[in-house]
């Protein structure tokens, strides 16, 4: 399973930000909105310097982002809020477990690429590079040139993410 | 190369051999969903698969054992929605007169060790204690084992515990968890399976591994299995009504990721501080703590052996005046023991309560929160700020529970009894 598009990258000062928790994703004074589409306004409006997040169109976008992406609560809106605001999938430095599970389960892609930060460093990974990331592989590729070695997902899991999610796996 | 417990039973339900990091299609014995996430399941259900068939409806079952009976419109709502989805797909309802869900699966003989079980309640890996390999899970999780009887697991690698002698005669299995919990925090179990070791721990009786195997949770960790002593089976055919069948045990050449050794020879006993599980310290360095109210029951204490010990110290004197006691059995069946041998009479005429079946002090939506504040003993695992209340809760044994309601302070037992 391959996905192409622009990055969109999750930092600060050059830095990809740690630790950012599903209360900075998506802010449990939204909760109570069941309607996806309704919950991509909300997505990082609680994470400093990303408010405005939302009011510009990231369609397409792969996220990149620090380490321990999404720790914190099991709330499945930190995940709905980006499918909501179609992005592809999110390559990260480390994943919070239970993020990554739901992320997978609601058929978002995400991949771990612990070696990220110094392809920031070099001035080799941009914002709004074209990047193609092979999840059975663990590989992303920058426009065409560099290439980023990542965790690859398991067969089970690429399994699920081809049919765009568990539940959509169980018809 | 040789397996651990939970390798092999994850073996036995991938039908592969499986190692460490692997992540496997894993099929799902029993499943279950409560009062809590029921809900969100049937409303998955029905969206993505609508009038399909539950496919295994004789090994899937609804156990209500949050608001029991239903404190709130909301609730008595949502259950009756669990109840007639249950009833149109052929499933057993154990209704909000039951407990506990987890004990009361085990106590049913539904669970039999080397078994995999999933559910919508965190303590699920509370089922070590009999060597099946439970699982709390999500409402989507769930939805999708109703459906297909299986789920996707990352196999964990295991850490053996060595338990070390014989700890002081009053204390009991709670004070030893929560010795091990103010040891190692979340350090060493954090997405690890368990598996512990030691005369102690193989001679425990079925509250006592019940008791440990809960805070598993706590802990951070997968599920915590405990070593058969001669007793397991006789204790698991008591509790369950029927046999074990046969017993999975890890391979003499099996592979930990980390050894540990906890020394718990005249450990005295212990309690948590308000705040977190893991904030213990011995009961005599808080002595005279000034105690509101106690509650005795959860997953955690809530069997026949710890109503027992509550109740056989209250038999004998009065709680304390201006503290509350309530006392909340885990199942129909600890109820119906402690009325069968008068413990519900000696426990409401010292002045305490005894109230429903079910989980108890540890979420809205229980009995037995606190308000602004309130002091409280609990015998229940949790304590985070707000989790029981906006009180101050410090976690104990029944034993302790017991010396806060007749004296109204925290004090060592040894002064009192």
């Amino acid at each position: 399973m391959i996905l192409k598009g622009r990055v969109f990258l999750v930092e600060r000062d050059g830095r990809l930000i740690p630790d950012i928790d599903t209360d900075q994703i998506y802010h449990n004074a939204y909760l109570h909105i069941t309607d996806m589409e309704e919950m991509g306004k909300y997505a990082f409006s609680n994470l400093e310097g990303f408010k405005d997040f939302s009011k510009t169109s990231h369609d397409g976008e792969i996220l990149v982002v620090g380490s321990n992406f999404g720790a914190g609560s099991s709330r499945q809106h930190a995940v709905d809020c980006f499918k909501a605001l179609s992005i592809k999938g999110i390559i990260g430095i480390s994943f919070g477990a239970i993020y990554w599970r739901n992320a997978i389960n609601n058929g978002l892609a995400v991949m771990k690429c612990p070696e990220l930060q110094s392809y920031l460093d070099r001035g080799l990974l941009k914002n709004r590079m074209e990047v193609e990331v092979d999840l059975e592989n663990g590989v992303v590729k920058i426009e065409n040139k560099e290439v980023i070695k990542c965790i690859p997902l398991s067969k089970v899991e690429i399994e699920i993410l081809e049919k765009g999610g568990l539940l959509e796996l169980g018809r | 190369m040789g397996k651990t417990i939970i390798e092999k039973i994850i073996s036995n339900h991938a039908e592969k051999d499986v190692k460490p990091g692997d992540i496997v299609w894993m099929h799902v014995d029993v499943v279950s969903a409560r009062d809590f996430g029921g809900p969100n399941v049937i409303k998955n259900y029905k969206r993505y698969y609508g009038d399909t068939p539950v496919v295994a409806p004789d090994s899937t079952y609804f156990t209500f054992d949050l608001s029991t009976p239903a404190k709130s419109i909301k609730y008595a709502t949502a259950q009756h929605l669990c109840r007639q989805f249950a009833y149109k797909h052929g499933i057993r309802v154990f209704d909000v007169d039951a407990g506990i869900g987890t004990h009361v699966l085990m106590e049913h003989g539904i669970l039999k060790p080397g078994m995999v079980s999933t559910g919508t309640d965190s303590h699920f890996n509370i089922l070590g204690a009999i060597g099946v390999l439970g699982q709390g899970m999500g409402d989507v999780d769930i939805t999708y084992i109703f459906r297909k009887k299986r789920t996707w697991f990352r196999v964990p690698e295991t850490v053996k515990v060595k338990v070390k002698g014989m700890p002081e005669k009053y204390t009991e299995p709670k004070d030893v968890v929560l010795y091990i919990l103010k040891r190692f925090k979340t350090s060493f179990a954090l997405g690890k399976s368990l598996e512990m070791y030691g005369e102690y721990i193989k001679n425990l009786d079925m509250a006592g591994r019940i008791t440990i195997a809960s805070m598993v949770t706590e802990m951070g960790g997968i599920v915590a299995f405990l070593e058969y002593g001669e007793n397991f089976k006789d204790e698991f055919s008591k509790f369950t009504g029927v046999p074990p069948g046969e017993l999975i045990e890890s391979d003499s050449d099996a592979e930990y990721s980390d050894e540990v050794e906890i020394d718990i020879t005249s450990l005295p006993p212990q309690i948590a501080r308000p705040g977190a599980p893991w904030d213990v310290v011995d009961v005599k360095e808080l002595k005279g703590v000034k105690v509101d109210s106690v509650f005795v029951g959860s997953c955690t204490n809530g069997r026949e052996r710890d109503m027992e010990t509550f109740g056989s110290i209250l038999k004998m004197n009065k709680v304390k005046e201006r503290v509350m006691v309530r006392v909340k059995p885990a199942t129909r069946k600890v109820y119906e023991y402690m009325l069968d041998t008068g413990l519900i009479s000696h426990i409401f005429k010292a002045g305490g309560i005894v109230i429903n079946p079910g989980c108890g002090g540890c979420a809205q939506g229980h009995e037995g929160l606190t308000g602004e504040g309130e002091v409280q003993v609990s015998t229940s695992n949790r304590n985070f700020p707000g989790k029981q209340g906006r009180g101050k809760t410090y976690l104990a044994s029944p034993l302790m529970a017991a010396i806060s309601s007749i004296t109204g302070e925290i004090l060592p037992p040894e002064e009192v009894l």
